[in-house]
């Protein structure tokens, strides 16, 4: 599998070459957000507003109103949780176009509780004229920006950076509110967000060898959540519905499918994948995947619970489908 | 008083600025309560801002405001823009965010007072429906931008003063804060970005009436001294007589030294109101609390009007 490095930083750089009105506000996470070659490309328009988010939010409800197009980078986290009053009252009640490129969605970050964005899409969701959406590989990232800019109104965007796997074909664009079928199946449904996907992509390949028929749909949107493809999904399911993300069960993937399903009488069994409405602490990302029963070995017990049988699939059979073995090998992430 | 040595346009603003407050007044006594206080304190403030600091095109709304048609949203593209009552935003014009929401009542009168809104605009403040809302909202007459949770106001003016650096406009943003906001920590990082961003495009008057909803502001939190943290943080700092409308004006002139302007205007919250004084230090939100006090000010009103060229 290709790994690609970097890909919003370059892409985000060429992306912007024809659109003046682009500009990018940081909050002294310029570098680690994956946006300093930008800033060096454009220095007109890039605004160093420092520590300080609350501040940044109004500048950039200001500066929208007058045009521009604020693309505001910093961690996920520090995007809805400090400047929450901020963000709805002075960007997301009057449905200014300002896109919040958040970093380090969920237990990516290494930063412990403090920097992990567990519960962002449960606020944003919540937050009235907000679309939301949640980064799968290189080719969504890629592909996300001329989606998010013809939106009217806010965007906020769980990004992925540094070292990034391509699952996607190049030739399929990121589209909004549109899931990607992975496979097809009648047993089980899963939907899968974020970094999620490319674990249950892991899975999925070795539950397919033992006979189990599995429709998999990688979900990048959030809100709206009115694809037609996720309806028809949990229709086909004769064994139950797996949700998997990088993000709190309450409010986020696995609470949208499930108002879903309640609201089309869907009468089937729904496993939340995701994490159990708990903080976490600092660590690699493998192990807190692992701890938070967010990788594929998760997946599969997931699966044996709803199914009720034991697959015997062991963490070496996983192992030796790994479609990422890059992830292993990669530096430790540092802030 | 020697009225007559005054420069015309000094007793034009103090003729508006009476008006202001007795407007303001009629609304309370007809209402049973408002916020007549920061009337007392901002009316000469209210004044001079739309008088003579302010350079504003026409206003392009109805004398009467639209009813309420919904929130913003991308489905309501249209809804009303309370910034068209002060001509809206136009490149050689001065644009004016208004902050502390809950003036809204003293907003609204002084428009009726400098011919941007109809006297009977206020009949409809605070009825359902209606876009004269008690804590003005962005469709509400001569409001730009929402900012009822205080402090927001500046860091949106901070953009908008971006943005006309940017568009290479030369038009001033103007906002109108109260002295309470200055304990929201957003202010002080607004401060900072619009010094370290050189604008100097943006001036803030602020009413230092020395009041806050729990009572006074030094009984509350510690402000003080607001001057000389004003200047550390990069702002050209101004400290007026906020019912000297000659200073308040004088104040505003520009200095082109990339820093942001701060005119600190002190108020008298019981300023023409002197039954006021019993209640310290609870001014917020007045409400009349038995026939006796509402006559009291019946007789107020009847005595400022005797004052004023008045015309309900």
């Amino acid at each position: 599998m290709e790994i690609v490095a970097s890909p919003h930083a370059r892409n985000f750089v060429s992306w912007s070459a024809d659109k003046p009105k682009v500009i990018v506000l940081s909050a002294d996470l310029t570098n680690s957000c994956e946006v300093g070659v930008w800033s060096k490309t454009y220095p007109e328009r890039f605004f160093s507003f420092g520590l300080a988010e609350q501040n940044m939010m109004g500048f950039a409800a200001g500066l929208a109103r007058r045009g521009f197009f604020p693309y505001l980078h910093t961690f996920a986290v520090f995007l809805y949780r400090r400047p929450y009053d901020q963000l709805a009252m002075s960007v997301a009640y009057p449905n200014l176009p300002v896109r919040l490129i958040g970093f380090l969605p969920g237990i990516i970050s290494p930063g412990g509780a403090s920097h992990q964005a567990i519960e962002d899409v449960a606020i944003m969701r919540a937050t009235p004229n907000m679309t939301v959406i949640d980064m799968g590989d290189a080719t969504d990232v890629e592909t996300c920006l001329d989606e998010i800019q013809a939106v009217n109104g806010p965007v906020y965007v769980r990004m992925l950076r540094g070292e990034v796997p391509r699952l996607f074909d190049q030739s399929e664009p990121f589209a909004l509110n549109q899931a990607r079928v992975l496979s097809h199946g009648r047993d089980l449904t899963i939907l899968s967000s974020g970094i999620c996907t490319e674990e249950a992509m892991r899975a999925t390949s070795v539950l397919r060898d033992r006979g189990i028929s599995i429709n998999h749909l990688h979900v990048s949107t959030l809100k709206p959540f009115t694809d037609p493809q996720v309806v028809e999904a949990i229709d086909e399911a004769q064994q139950g519905v797996i949700t998997m993300e990088n993000h709190s069960i309450v409010g986020g993937l696995g609470s949208a499918v499930a108002e879903l399903m309640a609201e089309s009488g869907a009468a089937k069994k729904l496993l939340r994948i995701g994490i159990q409405d708990r903080y976490s602490h600092g660590a690699t990302r493998h192990t807190l995947m692992k701890e938070n029963e967010l990788d594929a070995l998760s997946l599969v017990r997931g699966v044996e619970r709803l199914t009720g049988s034991q697959l015997g699939i062991t963490e070496d059979d996983l192992a030796a489908v790994r479609i990422d073995a890059a992830h292993s090998e990669t530096k430790a992430e540092a802030l | 008083m020697t009225t007559a040595t005054k420069k015309p346009w000094v007793e034009e603003t103090e003729e508006v600025a009476k008006r202001i407050r007795l407007r303001v007044l009629e609304h309370v006594l007809r209402n049973n309560g408002g916020y007549l206080s920061q009337a007392c304190s901002s009316a000469e403030l209210f004044a001079t801002l739309y008088t003579r600091v302010m350079s504003l095109g026409p206003s392009t709304a109805p004398m009467m405001p639209p009813r309420y048609q919904g929130v913003p949203g991308p489905d309501n593209p249209d809804y009303p823009r309370g910034g068209a009552y002060n001509g809206g935003i136009r490149p050689d014009k001065d644009q004016f965010i208004f902050s502390p929401a809950h003036y809204a009542l003293i907003l609204y009168a002084t428009l009726i007072e400098v011919g941007r809104l109809a006297p009977e605009a206020l009949d409809e403040f605070n009825v359902d429906g209606s876009t004269v809302e008690m804590i003005g909202h962005e469709h509400s007459p001569g409001v730009d931008t929402t900012t009822g949770s205080l402090a927001q106001g500046i860091s949106q003016a901070g953009g908008f003063a971006l943005a006309r650096k940017l568009l290479g406009e030369h038009g001033r943003v103007w906002v109108l804060m109260s002295d309470g906001e200055f304990q929201e920590g957003e202010v002080w990082e607004a401060l900072a970005a619009m010094a370290f961003h050189e604008l100097d495009n943006v001036g803030i008057y602020v009413d230092v009436n020395q009041q806050q909803c729990d009572g006074e502001i030094r009984t509350t939190m510690l402000t003080d001294p607001l001057l000389e943290r004003l200047e550390a943080f990069g702002a050209r700092a101004i400290s007026v007589d906020g019912h000297d409308v000659e200073a308040l004006a004088a104040a505003s002139a520009p200095a082109e030294d990339g820093r942001p302007l701060v005119v600190l205007a002190n108020t008298d919250p019981t300023r023409c109101m002197n039954s006021l004084e019993r209640r310290r230090p609870k001014l917020h939100y007045v409400r009349f609390a038995s026939a006796a006090e509402r006559a009291e000010y019946e007789e107020l009103y009847e005595t400022l009007k005797g004052t004023t060229e008045w015309k309900s």
